[in-house]
């Protein structure tokens, strides 16, 4: 690089020799250098503001891991802060379910709809889809938390719960216990409509990453387009598809608001999609008011956000890694 | 001589430019059948139209009839999978399927129910390896990735994978322009084999490459068929002013 | 040849009306979202919602308007896009002119994706934590911080995507006239970027305007419009949601008209942002 630079000085001061108006190349070339180390610097910003959130976090959750053992914090279901028990279960396996329903949900028909737009659909229709996606993105989530309290809540418990209080309430998971719509169903349609645009369309990149000779060469072999998507587009980019679907469940771990609306918000362990959960981004947001007034509370809610913060940087690490991976194939 | 393909009043668009004008050519069974022209005179789009391949081309259009054994393969209630496991296609590049050796050449089997029961598939397998010459090189890997091999032995195991099907057409895009002199050697062997048992079609942009495959010889030049015929009369007595300048390197 | 009602026939059918179905339902969500909102909110939409502040008994249902929230929304959102744009832009043009594809650039794409994937609630308690650090209370200045950080990822990626899209040999035709790394960052680079870093800031404001969790914990919730950074702020979804939460009827309505501001300035934003880059993207070498 420095060599690049040395030569094209050369050139620069036989050129500009005579023209005192610009500024030399020496200095042009130092403002490039302390320039290109201003930059450096912050480039630094974002890795340090990752670990500035987890030891942040870390820091203020010290009180309370110190004090309980984790089998006491995230075994024990009984959360009573007042006097000073703190079960985290009831919350863990709210987000838990919440997210499974969610991204259940949402991996069918967004793959579908990456393939039909990848391996299908005219050039026309594909700019149709695009803005669509990115309006449905757009929606911020707190209106996503209305429609669910208009539309979906509604929906579950006079539709859903009933035909599944009649006909499936054998089938474990589905058993109707309370009739109010408020549920992880509920929660985890709104879910599955939210993550859909992001997932689908890191999928669709995906398969734009398999090269039209492959599909032809099956195609040529009559094939049809259906058997050249499960025997050769699939297989080729599974790793692909994965971290996608992984990607989006990161992101409905997370979802506070939308999902606080309509998932009622009743500590329980649940022990089926009608039950009511309480997932831990919703009871932190529900907390921050009290939350210095009880000993250990604000510990205790600062260890919720750390949880969910290491869950999704798990998650988040592995699926960005493969994408990246996966991704940078297409240009080979 | 006995057409096993016949091109009438056949039109190529690509959005609005013509890239086949008027085309009407016969093409003889079991015999090697090439194209030749500089390059962008539409001699792979012809090609393209005996598999109806075309059509994956966004915006691509076809007007006229290509009739493989009388039946026009344009028709509106012709199944193109049919009309593709009857016309094979070695395309220019190799392009192995993302699975096994063993599983590249059963593909096609499989899909079309060819074979019944493991046996059936595995003595298949070997026997179409082996006429694409390649058995002897892979026997002992044939459940490792096919992108394994080398780039010769991929184009002769995409041969196999288009036997398997067994087709009556083999469409040859070009196919040895990838590939190093002794591995295109080796293909154009297997094609004059096959020619007996293959109605075989190939495009090729060298002369000489022609001229020891053809038993018979289109000529095309912007989009027309310039001459067809008999591959010793073209060569030595073309017709045509423009077919003569061509056989002779002027473009 | 002739086709037959096979089995592989009727599976490629099947499929592809399965996945046209599945595009309907989706797009079909997005129209019924719309109208579900609207519908309800439309009829409580009135020039008093968004023309004054909360009056005493606006939360029981007497007179009195939205304004602190929206106005709080704007100087929320606006105040973060800045911030995240003084950062974002240098970090954008770094990773293009210099980085390119080294490893280190990789690692920065990296660390940006991961933070991207970090939820507003968790920002929101990092957010508090810092407030905590410093003594700061619940303010606009607390807001606009979180919301810069929560915005930053997004924007640099933004920036990034249309950069890479740029053709290199612009950027080496100014190299080999003799120009430095810096005067074609400057120069060549944030010229055909322009449309690139405009796309990315409404993007980022409409995330920023929408945002609910972090500023839950940050700029807190008052009836006044904020004069000064350090004064705490309404904003328009916790309107919403405060407003939703409250057991009298005519408040909830009050809640879904907010909700249809919400929308209607975020569906601005996003088309807006289509039509710029569309417009722009005219008077760049692509």
């Amino acid at each position: 690089m420095t060599d690049q630079n040395k030569t094209y000085t050369t050139q620069t001061n036989t050129q500009t020799e005579g023209r005192s108006s610009r500024p030399s190349s020496a200095a042009r070339n130092w403002r490039d250098r302390s320039a290109q180390k201003t930059f450096l610097v912050i480039t630094v910003f974002p890795l340090l503001l990752i670990s500035a959130i987890t030891i942040g976090l870390l820091w203020r959750s010290w009180p309370i891991l110190t004090q309980y053992s984790l089998q006491e914090l995230f075994l024990g279901s009984v959360w009573k802060p007042d006097e000073g028990l703190f079960g985290f279960l009831p919350f863990i396996m709210g987000t838990f379910w919440v997210t499974v329903v969610g991204v259940v949900l949402a991996v069918p028909p967004c793959l579908l709809i990456a393939l039909y737009l990848s391996e299908y659909a005219h050039r026309l229709t594909r700019s149709i889809a695009k803005p669509l996606l990115d309006l449905l993105a757009a929606i911020p989530p707190v209106v996503y938390g209305v429609w669910g309290l208009l539309a979906i809540v509604p929906f579950v418990g006079k539709v859903v719960a009933p035909f599944s209080k009649q006909w499936l309430y054998s089938i474990p998971f589905l058993a109707v216990n309370q009739p109010t719509g408020f549920s992880i169903l509920s929660a985890g349609i709104v879910l599955a409509v939210m993550i859909a645009p992001l997932v689908i369309s890191v999928v669709y990149e995906v398969f734009t990453t398999v090269p039209n000779d492959l599909r032809h060469a099956s195609l040529a072999i009559g094939a049809t387009q259906w058997e050249t998507i499960r025997y050769v587009v699939i297989p080729r980019v599974m790793p692909g598809i994965v971290a996608a679907v992984v990607l989006g469940a990161s992101r409905a771990v997370g979802e506070t608001i939308a999902v606080l609306m309509v998932v009622g918000n009743v500590s329980q362990v649940p022990g089926s999609i009608f039950d009511t959960a309480y997932p831990l981004p919703a009871l932190i947001a529900n907390n921050y008011g009290d939350m210095m007034s009880i000993p250990l509370y604000d510990s205790a809610l600062m260890c919720a956000a750390l949880v969910l913060l290491v869950v999704i940087l798990i998650f988040n690490i592995l699926s960005t890694v493969v994408l990246q991976r996966v991704l940078e194939r297409r240009q080979v | 001589m006995e057409a096993h393909i016949q091109v009438r009043n056949l039109n190529a668009y690509y959005g609005k430019t013509q890239a086949l004008k008027n085309i009407n050519i016969e093409i003889p069974r079991r015999q090697i059948t090439v194209i030749m022209g500089p390059s962008g005179c539409g001699k792979t789009t012809l090609l393209k139209t005996f598999n109806r391949f075309l059509e994956l081309n966004d915006g691509a259009s076809v007007t006229g009839e290509v009739l493989v054994d009388e039946q026009d393969i344009y028709a509106k209630d012709v199944d193109v999978t049919e009309v593709r496991k009857r016309v094979g296609l070695l395309a220019q590049r190799p392009a192995p399927l993302p699975m096994s050796i063993y599983e590249n050449v059963a593909y096609g089997l499989h899909i079309h129910q060819m074979r019944k029961g493991k046996l059936e598939y595995k003595e298949a397998v070997k026997h179409y390896l082996e006429v694409a010459g390649l058995w002897d090189e892979v026997k002992k890997r044939l459940h490792e990735p096919a992108t394994g091999l080398s780039i010769g032995q991929q184009q002769r195991l995409c041969l196999a994978r288009g036997l398997a099907i067994e087709p009556e057409i083999i469409l040859g895009d070009e196919p040895t322009s990838a590939l190093d002199p002794i591995s295109s050697q080796h293909i154009e062997k297997k094609l004059l084999e096959l020619k007996s048992q293959y109605t075989t079609v190939v495009v090729t942009h060298t002369l000489r490459q022609a001229k020891r495959l053809a038993d018979y010889a289109i000529f095309m030049y912007l989009g027309e068929v310039v001459e067809a015929g008999p591959a010793h009369a073209i060569f030595t007595n073309p017709q045509q002013e423009r077919t003569r300048a061509y056989l002779e390197g002027l473009f | 040849m002739k086709r037959r009602w096979t089995r592989r026939r009727i599976t490629e059918d099947l499929m592809k009306a399965w996945m046209l179905s599945s595009f309907v339902i989706v797009a079909g969500c997005l129209g019924l979202i719309l109208w579900t909102v609207v519908s309800r909110g439309l009829p409580a939409l009135t020039w008093e919602m968004v023309s004054q502040t909360p009056k005493g008994g606006f939360y029981m249902g007497k007179e009195g308007g939205v304004l602190n929230a929206i106005i709080g929304s704007l100087y929320l959102a606006s105040g973060g896009t800045f911030l995240a744009l003084l950062i974002s832009l240098p970090i954008a043009l770094y990773l293009k002119t210099y980085l390119g594809k080294s490893n280190w650039g990789h690692y920065v794409r990296l660390s940006l994706d991961v933070l991207w994937g970090i939820p507003s609630i968790v920002y929101g308690a990092f957010g508090f934590i810092l407030m905590l650090a410093l003594g700061l209370r619940a303010s606009l200045l607390a807001g606009i911080v979180v919301l810069g950080l929560i915005e930053l990822p997004i924007m640099v990626r933004a920036m990034d995507e249309v950069i890479r899209r740029m053709p290199a040999d612009l950027e080496h035709a100014a190299l080999a006239l003799g120009s430095t790394r810096l005067e074609v960052a400057l120069n060549v680079v944030s010229r055909q970027m322009l449309p690139g870093i405009i796309t990315a800031v409404l993007l980022a404001f409409g995330r920023g305007i929408g945002d609910a969790a972090s500023v839950l914990f940050t700029a807190g919730y008052t009836d006044r419009i904020p004069t000064s950074l350090m004064q705490p702020t309404a904003s328009l979804p916790l309107a919403v949601f405060f407003q939703l939460s409250t057991p009298y009827p005519a408040v909830q309505q009050r809640g879904y008209a907010s909700a249809v501001i919400l929308t209607i300035i975020v569906l601005l934003i996003s088309l807006g942002s289509r039509w710029i880059s569309a417009r722009l993207n005219k008077y760049t070498i692509k």
